[in-house]
């Protein structure tokens, strides 16, 4: 009997207590963020895709067309090609190309370019309609880049 | 000719009356459908409705004209004049209750001696219909649904009933408005709290409303009753069921908060309406404030919460009011 009642204080109070939480929230700030409109700043240690730095005394790239990164890829999506030139001391960077849709986001490229040439980008949005979309011509890229 | 004089400014009010009843099911479907998901995106910590319109506004509207565009299927194996006609019973039962309500002194369909009952005898209709459809469909998650939506509003009508009963022998009638008037120094939601408290969590379990909605529980049962329904035949279950908070929450605001009654404003026979849907509102308030808020009930919790706790608490109250009006 004593146990009947006590069943019947505790319980309104939870509910009471319960009331109260809901409440609070409805009036505290909305925390999610109307997405396209609104976007979140990404951490500078997000890890994208990968990218070659533009540095600001060159005004280009460092990558040296070593084809290091190329040949420690496990998922073999990176092709680098350059070429001699007159006048012009090493190999000049023609084609540097990602196939994003093979990536695995490993880094091992990051980690071993000699000349710490790559980075990942803070790039998210990653939707497509075609598989096409994702090969990313990195050079393009990087002289494109302000 | 001098019938006709007689019956044109009834008939008149007839039709007054059900344009306005329409009104009222309609109106408080768009706004109570939009305020309870704004209510839960705010306790969510999410805005809620935000594209179509002004912070969402005509999201209702526009979700009105998706359901009517629909297709109505009808399962192939269903019991179809049976399918077809629970939306409709359980829709078209709720205008009765309006034209009885006492908006305000003047602003008031009908006043009949019976009122009460009559609120009450068309509100139980509701059951029917969802037994109904949750039968004719064919489908296993419809029939669980209606047997606990019957289990589960024969058992909360009880003390529903037995604490507006208290009521009634206070004031001796059934009379909606005169029930009105006899709060008129102080409501009786002071003189009976208990009554009250019990009214209010058995209209959540009448209405089949979070915590106790038992014949939609989502995670067991899809959508329970309406689970093979689909556009305006959908649409109408949802109607009632907004009229039927509505509804619940007047015949509250009228037997314990006084109605109408509240701080005169100019016309008050009829601006007293303003109170009174404020007072309605502010229940309903609360009424998607405790969705929001509580977990589903076990269904064993929820008839032992009303055999155990309610029904006894609810006739002890009765006992009370009753000894003590004879004493009176």
């Amino acid at each position: 009997m004593k146990s009947y009642f006590s069943v019947i204080f505790t319980g309104a109070w939870s509910l009471i207590i319960g009331l109260k939480v809901t409440i609070k929230a409805m009036f505290s700030p909305i925390v999610t963020v109307q997405y396209p409109r609104e976007k979140l700043v990404i951490t500078p240690n997000y890890r994208g895709h990968i990218d070659l730095i533009k540095f600001e005394d060159t005004g280009s790239h460092k990558c040296i067309s070593c084809g290091s990164c190329q040949r420690e890829c496990p998922s073999d999506c990176i092709v680098v090609k350059g070429e001699k030139r007159e006048g012009v001391k090493g190999k000049v960077l023609t084609v540097f190309t990602l196939d994003f849709t093979k990536c695995s986001l490993c880094g091992a490229c990051v980690e071993v370019c000699p000349t710490s040439a790559l980075d990942y980008s803070n790039e998210y949005e990653l939707a497509g309609g075609t598989r096409e979309e994702f090969y990313y011509d990195i050079l393009k890229r990087v002289e494109e880049r302000e | 000719m001098e019938t006709l004089y007689s019956i044109f400014p009834e008939l008149i009010r007839i039709i007054v009356c059900a344009i306005g009843g329409a009104v009222i099911v309609f109106g408080n479907a768009l706004v109570m459908g939009y305020a309870e998901r704004k209510l839960a995106g705010h306790i969510m910590l999410r805005p809620g409705p935000m594209e179509v319109g002004f912070h969402g506004i005509i999201q209702l509207v526009v979700d009105g004209l998706k359901l009517m565009g629909k297709q109505l299927v009808v399962p192939a194996k269903a019991d179809k004049p049976l399918f077809m006609l629970a939306p409709l019973l359980a829709f078209a039962p709720v205008f009765v209750p309006l034209l009885i309500l006492p908006f305000s002194d003047k602003l008031q369909g009908f006043d009949l001696d019976i009122g009460l009952l009559l609120i009450l005898a068309f509100a139980s209709i509701n059951v029917l219909a969802i037994l109904i459809g949750g039968w004719s469909s064919n489908n296993k998650y419809s029939l669980f649904g209606a047997f606990r939506s019957v289990a589960q509003n024969v058992a909360y009508e009880i003390p529903m009933l037995i604490s507006l009963l208290a009521i009634v022998f206070m004031t001796n009638t059934f009379s909606l408005r005169e029930t009105v008037a006899a709060q008129s120094p102080v409501w009786f939601v002071v003189l009976q709290p208990l009554a009250f408290l019990i009214y209010i969590v058995a209209t959540v379990a009448e209405t089949n409303r979070a915590p106790f909605d038992l014949p939609e529980a989502e995670s067991e049962l899809t959508a329970g009753f309406h689970t093979e329904y689909s556009g305006m035949s959908f649409s109408l279950f949802v109607l009632g069921e907004y009229a039927n908070m509505f509804i619940v929450c007047s015949v509250a605001t009228v037997f314990f908060l006084g109605g109408s009654s509240g701080i005169p404003l100019p016309y008050f026979e009829y601006s007293g309406a303003i109170w009174f849907l404020m007072k309605v509102y502010a229940l309903m308030f609360f009424l998607v404030w405790i969705r929001w808020t509580y977990p589903r009930t076990r269904f064993d919790q929820l008839m032992n919460f009303c055999w155990k706790y309610l029904i006894p608490f609810s006739l002890v109250n009765l006992l009370i009011t009753v000894v003590v009006v004879k004493l009176i």
